[in-house]
Parts: C-alpha cells; sequence; structure tokens
C-alpha cells in the first residue's frame, strides 16, 4: 500500500503544497455514481445515474429538493449529502422567514461552500466526501453549480461529476453553446444523452426507468424530480437518438 | 455580599419623536413624505430634520415616532445594504423584502418587551411595480395604495383615500400629499409646515430639499375669535 | 429600594411599564366542513381602535391543498404564527416527502400555540380542510392551544354574532320544530357564509370591507374568491 507522510490529518499541507486529505475527498466524488447538469435561459435541469449496494437493496437517494426554487444531485458519500441538504433547507427557510422571498442562489451556494470550507481547516474534522450540482432559478434566471470537498464552486452552463463525468463532459463540451437556445424538451435530452456516456462503456447496465432520474426547476417549474415511470418520456431518446451531438434544431 | 442585581432598565416612552408619515401609489411610482420636525414632548425641539432615507436605489423609508429607534433602523438598513453590496453578486433587496425584514425586526422587538417606537413607511418601485408597505411598533406589516401614521391615520387617510386613483401619477401624487399635509399642519399641533416629498420612479429614489408649505390664517374665526359658540374655527 | 426586591419576578413588570405588547386589530374567521367540501374564511379589514389603517389584509394561508389556517386576532401576531406554522409544514413535507395532514396540523398549531403559554399569540385560529378519507372538517382554537374538531367553527370579533347562526343553520340545533337534518351543499355553505358576514358587518366595527373564501374540494384543491362587504 502507497504509504503517505502528509495525509494523517486534513490541516498539514505536503511539501509539494498539497492537502492530501481533501484530494482523498474528491477521490470519494469520483467514486460515486454519474450527475449531469445543464441549463438554458429558461430551465435547469438534472439527471442522475441511481446505483444500488446489491440487487436486494433500494437504490441510494441521488436527488434532493432544498426549496421551491432549488434542488441538487450529488456524488460521493449519500451520507455527508443529506447533513448538507438539511443546512440548505434550513437556510432557504430561515432566508424565506425573514424576508418573504426565495434565497438568491449565489447566497446559499457561497454558504454551503462557506461550509466545505471549514471542514478543510479545523484538525477535528474531515472534509465532505460528497460533490454537488445544485440547480435553481432566481431573480437572475436559472442557475447550475457544482461545489467540491475543497470548498470551492463553480457556476456552469453543463456540468457532470462522479464516476466516468469525463465521457458526459466532452459530449457537454461539443454541445454547450447550443444550450441557451434549446427548448426544455431538448434541454432534457442533452442531459439523457450525456450521463448515457458515462454507462456507454460498460456492457451490462444502460439507462431505465430504475437507475435514472431527473429534476427540473425553471421560471414557472418548482423544482421536481421524474423517477421511475416518471422518467420513460424522457428516455424516449436513447431508443431512436444517437449520442452524437445533436445540432440544436431537431426535436424529440 | 450583593445577591441581588439591578433590573434591566429601557426608555420607558418616547422621548424625541417624530410626527405623522403619509404614503400614496401612484401608476408610475410611489409618493412618500414626511414633515421635518423632530418634536421633544410639546417642544419643537429640532425643525429641521429630515425623516426620509433613500434605502436602495430603488426604494425608500419614512419613519415617525422615536428618533433614536428610527436612526438605530437606519443603521441596521445601512449594514443590510452594505452586506449585499460586498457579496457582489447583484442581487438587491426588494422595497417588499426589506418591508418584510423590517417586520421581523421590530416584531422581535417589541416581543423583548423594548419595542423601537416608531411607524415606518417602505415606499419602492421595481420592474414597473410600486409598492408601498407600513410596519408598526408591533411589528405589524401590511401593504395599501394609501398610507399613513400618526395623527394621519385620523386627519390625512380619508384624505388619501378620497384622492387615490390607480391611474394617478407621480406629480399628481404630490400634490395631495402637500394637500394632506397642509390639513395636518392646521390640526396636528406636533406638526411643522415644512416638508419633504420622496418619490420612487422609473428614473430611481429622490428626496426633495425641504419646503414650506404655504398656509392661510386669515380666515374670519382665525383672525378675531371670540367665542367658541358663535364663531367656528371651521 | 429594588435591590431588596424579588428580581427575576418583577424584571418583566419594569421594562417599558407603559408599553402593552398587545394590540387587537379585530377580523372575523368561519369554516364549514361539509362531506366532500371545506370552506374557510377571513375578513380583510385591518382595525385599530376605531380606525381602519387597510382594508385588505390577508388573514388566511394556505398550507397545501388540502389545509388551510384562518387567524383573526393581533395581525403582527397572526403573520408570525402563520410563517411559522408554514415553516414547519415545509420541513415536514420535505423531510416524510409527503403532505401534512388536517389532524397533524391541528396537533401542530395547538403545540405552536401552548408553547407561547405564557407570552401567548393573541390569535384566535380556525383550521379547515379535508381528512383522509376527503371529508370536511374543522378546527376552532383559542389564543393558547385549546381546541376542538367540530363542522362549524366562528372565532374573532364577529364570533359572537356568528357562531349562533351556525350552529342553528348548519348544525340545525336550537330549531322550534325537530327539523330533518340536510346537509348543506357546497353552494348553500359559500351563500350562508357570505349572509352571515354581512350581517355581522352591520353591527361589529371589526368585520366588514371584504372576505376571503377558501373552497377546499378534493378535485380542485383549494381555490379563493373574495366577496365584497361594506367599508363603512
Amino acid at each position: 500500500m502507497f504509504r503517505n507522510q502528509y495525509d494523517t490529518d486534513v490541516t498539514t499541507f505536503s511539501p509539494q503544497g498539497r492537502l492530501h486529505q481533501i484530494e482523498y475527498a474528491q477521490e470519494a466524488v469520483k467514486q460515486g455514481s454519474a450527475v449531469v447538469g445543464v441549463r438554458n435561459k429558461n430551465y435547469a435541469v438534472l439527471a442522475t445515474l441511481k446505483r444500488t449496494t446489491s440487487d436486494l437493496a433500494s437504490t441510494q437517494k441521488k436527488l434532493f429538493k432544498i426549496d421551491d426554487h432549488v434542488g441538487m444531485a450529488i456524488a460521493g458519500l449519500t451520507a455527508d449529502a443529506r447533513l448538507l441538504s438539511k443546512y440548505m433547507r434550513t437556510e432557504c427557510l430561515n432566508y424565506k422567514y425573514v424576508y418573504e422571498c426565495a434565497m438568491p442562489l449565489s447566497r446559499l451556494v457561497l454558504r454551503v461552500a462557506d461550509k466545505h470550507q471549514i471542514a478543510t481547516q479545523r484538525v477535528s474534522k474531515r472534509p465532505f466526501g460528497v460533490g454537488l450540482l445544485i440547480i435553481g432559478y432566481d431573480q437572475q434566471g436559472p442557475h447550475l453549480y457544482e461545489t467540491s470537498p475543497s470548498g470551492e464552486y463553480w457556476e456552469y452552463q453543463a456540468m457532470s461529476i462522479g464516476a466516468r463525468a469525463q465521457s458526459a463532459r466532452t459530449y457537454l463540451e461539443k454541445v454547450f453553446e447550443t444550450l441557451n437556445s434549446c427548448s426544455l424538451d431538448q434541454l432534457c435530452r442533452h442531459a439523457i444523452l450525456a450521463l448515457r456516456e458515462t454507462v456507454a462503456a460498460l456492457k451490462d447496465i444502460d439507462l431505465s426507468t430504475k437507475n435514472c432520474a431527473l429534476a427540473i426547476v425553471g421560471e414557472d417549474l418548482d423544482f421536481t424530480i421524474y423517477e421511475d415511470e416518471d422518467v420513460l418520456p424522457y428516455l424516449d431518446v436513447i431508443e431512436t437518438g444517437s449520442s452524437q451531438p445533436m445540432d440544436g434544431q431537431s426535436s424529440t | 455580599m450583593q445577591l441581588v442585581v439591578d433590573p434591566v432598565r429601557h426608555t420607558t416612552s418616547p422621548l424625541v419623536t417624530g410626527g405623522s408619515v403619509i404614503g400614496i401609489k401612484c401608476s408610475d411610482g410611489v409618493v412618500i413624505a414626511a414633515d421635518t420636525l423632530a418634536s421633544y414632548g410639546s417642544l419643537a425641539r429640532f425643525q429641521n430634520f429630515s425623516r426620509l432615507l433613500k434605502v436602495t436605489d430603488s426604494c425608500l423609508l419614512g419613519g415617525g415616532g422615536e428618533i433614536s429607534d428610527f436612526q438605530e433602523i437606519q443603521r441596521l438598513l445601512e449594514n443590510l445594504t452594505t452586506q449585499d453590496f460586498c457579496f457582489n453578486d447583484e442581487h438587491k433587496k426588494s422595497p417588499r423584502s426589506l418591508h418584510q425584514y423590517l417586520g421581523r425586526v421590530l416584531y422581535a422587538q417589541r416581543s423583548r418587551l423594548n419595542p423601537f417606537w416608531n411607524s415606518l413607511i417602505v415606499g419602492g418601485y421595481v420592474q414597473s411595480q410600486s409598492f408601498l408597505g407600513m410596519v408598526d411598533l408591533y411589528g405589524t406589516t401590511f401593504e395599501s395604495e394609501v398610507l399613513a401614521s400618526g395623527f394621519g391615520v385620523l386627519l390625512g387617510l380619508p384624505l388619501l383615500r378620497k384622492a387615490y386613483r390607480p391611474d394617478l401619477t407621480v406629480q399628481e401624487g404630490i400634490k395631495i400629499v402637500e394637500e394632506v399635509y397642509r390639513v395636518l399642519f392646521y390640526r396636528d399641533a406636533r406638526s411643522i409646515n415644512r416638508i419633504q416629498v420622496a418619490t420612487a420612479t422609473v428614473d430611481g429614489v429622490t428626496i426633495s430639499e425641504p419646503y414650506s408649505l404655504e398656509t392661510k390664517w386669515d380666515f374670519k374665526g382665525f383672525v378675531n375669535p371670540r367665542s367658541t359658540y358663535d364663531e367656528s374655527t371651521w | 429600594m429594588w435591590k431588596e426586591s424579588s428580581v427575576v419576578a418583577t424584571m418583566a413588570s419594569l421594562q417599558r411599564p407603559d408599553f402593552m405588547p398587545y394590540q387587537n386589530n379585530g377580523g372575523t374567521v368561519v369554516a364549514i366542513g361539509g362531506e366532500d367540501y371545506c370552506i374557510v374564511s377571513a375578513t380583510t379589514r385591518l382595525g385599530l381602535g376605531f380606525a381602519i389603517p387597510t382594508r385588505n389584509v390577508c388573514r388566511y394561508s394556505i398550507l397545501n391543498n388540502r389545509v388551510v389556517l384562518a387567524t383573526a386576532g393581533m395581525f403582527a401576531d397572526t403573520a408570525t404564527l402563520h410563517k411559522v406554522i408554514k415553516a414547519r409544514v415545509k420541513i415536514y413535507e420535505e423531510q416524510q416527502d409527503k403532505p401534512f395532514g388536517l389532524h397533524s396540523a391541528a396537533q401542530l398549531l395547538s403545540n405552536t400555540l401552548y408553547y407561547r403559554r405564557f407570552f401567548p399569540y393573541y390569535t384566535f385560529n380556525v383550521l379547515g380542510g379535508l381528512d383522509e378519507d376527503g371529508q370536511g372538517f374543522v378546527y376552532g382554537f383559542d389564543a393558547i392551544g385549546s381546541g376542538e374538531k367540530v363542522k362549524v367553527v366562528c372565532n374573532g370579533t364577529g364570533q359572537a354574532l356568528i357562531q349562533p347562526i351556525l350552529d342553528n343553520q348548519v348544525e340545525k340545533k336550537q330549531q322550534y320544530e325537530n327539523k330533518q337534518i340536510t346537509k348543506l351543499s357546497l353552494q348553500e355553505a359559500v351563500d350562508l357564509i357570505k349572509d352571515v358576514f354581512t350581517s355581522a358587518g352591520e353591527r361589529d366595527i371589526y368585520t366588514g370591507d371584504a372576505i376571503d373564501i377558501c373552497i377546499i374540494t378534493k378535485e380542485k384543491g383549494v381555490l379563493v374568491e373574495t366577496f365584497q362587504l361594506k367599508q363603512d
């Protein structure tokens, strides 16, 4: 086993200037099943791949509703994500209690990123082993954010994290410029096709109503999760569509 | 050994107070106004005190009641808007949010039995929508087309309600508000004929310099009142 | 002199002795539970002494598509109570992933009110909605959380004027001759509510301007209509 002098606690830098515990936590994100997020001018969409530990078990929860206007998909430790979702729900609720309006996404993401950061600078803590794709709709329109165990966060047009997310990102890199002019249907289609890329190399698995879930939020639509039979209409693209990027003009 | 501590003491009644604030919603903005008097009991103590504030580029606040409490509220709002600025994310509090926030603050204070002794009127204009809301020392919050506080509730509100139309312009609103203040000056002993008028419109918020209202005192009954019975003042 | 007195007991009374933390803004709320519907209604006038600071406030909250809460009394307390209840309902629905039931809402409301037993919310609540079977029920509460499950209730400043009429007309109590108990249809119940508020508005200065009527049915969820009353 590979040994390292500088990874026994999170607060010690290696001579190369790295914090190994944080990097290990980011590995935990890569171990989690893939999630994809995309947005256009009016909507943001998440697509997730649900895994089970065995045939006897139910699937792990990947999508969390935070407030009417916010939700997230997670990759990594579900238990850590539950804690973060509770925190975010409380933040949204408190904001609404005081200001009687929905919490702006940038403020919420900043707070949850700060929570990640605290766990990287204290001896008594460990970093969160989970990456979040947060989508939401506020006064400035739809948003898609990623947070990392390091406490960093970024806003995206399209992003994927989790196992084999690189292949989904490759797909998204080809189409992201067309997303803003997409219809909602086309947006969902891109999300599903990007997610499919993460399982394309695997022989024994394909997207189905059992392992795929979708979530949408937008200007006239509260955060809504589609799973089981509700996700079926969105999976049709797999039968008919190719995995080649679309030109944004074709419709489902 | 001292076994007991002195009880907590607060100011038990307002000391330096402002009078009525009034507001009226218009189709192209909102008008709120206040006179410039801060009384010390029945003494007209500070005669050029501004009770209107610009909170954000689209939001105004007018306050009556205890002046020191009003200044504390001004500091709270400055903190809030400064924090918004520091986030650097272009999100600003809407007039409605600020109104709700003040409602929570004043309710919390009243629940500690140490109220901010004020009536506040919040006015704003965002995305072609006028906003006009009120908060009192109990934390009561409500919105309305016309609002008044203090003596203005009794003498001003009926006039405002009569004058109100949904298609009022800000210019008409200002005229109405001046007329109401004239009436208030004649009858409210804690008022002065020097007012400020503030507007929130698509061009942002403006607060006028204080100016005097013309008043007329040469009514026969004013000039030479003989007795309450044979010569009414009005 | 103060040092000789019992401190804790007197502290509250020494703070702002001439400030009373309560205000009566009036208002009347009525709820009727039918076989397959429920109606919850509330006046919109905000009264204060002999003045009417505004004619249009909202005294009800739609907790979900089966439960509505309406409150008379002090308006600042009303707004706060509704915020608290709505937040608690939201937490429940997010965590449990199912709608908050009528009877659970009644228990929550009762506990929330009693939690402030010694500094009460000055509010008089009615809660109405459909139970698991789709049957309409209503609850009436006092300011500190005592309440009961009934078929019809009125709370607030118009209570003494309206409740006896509702007892007579909805529950067919105190009838001169025993009449056949016929259940009110939804339309009859809505009409009755409009009548009793119109009448109460003639005698109670805190009842007037308008009422919001929330109609709860299994098929349509909560529909809200406004009915104008006199402004005098």
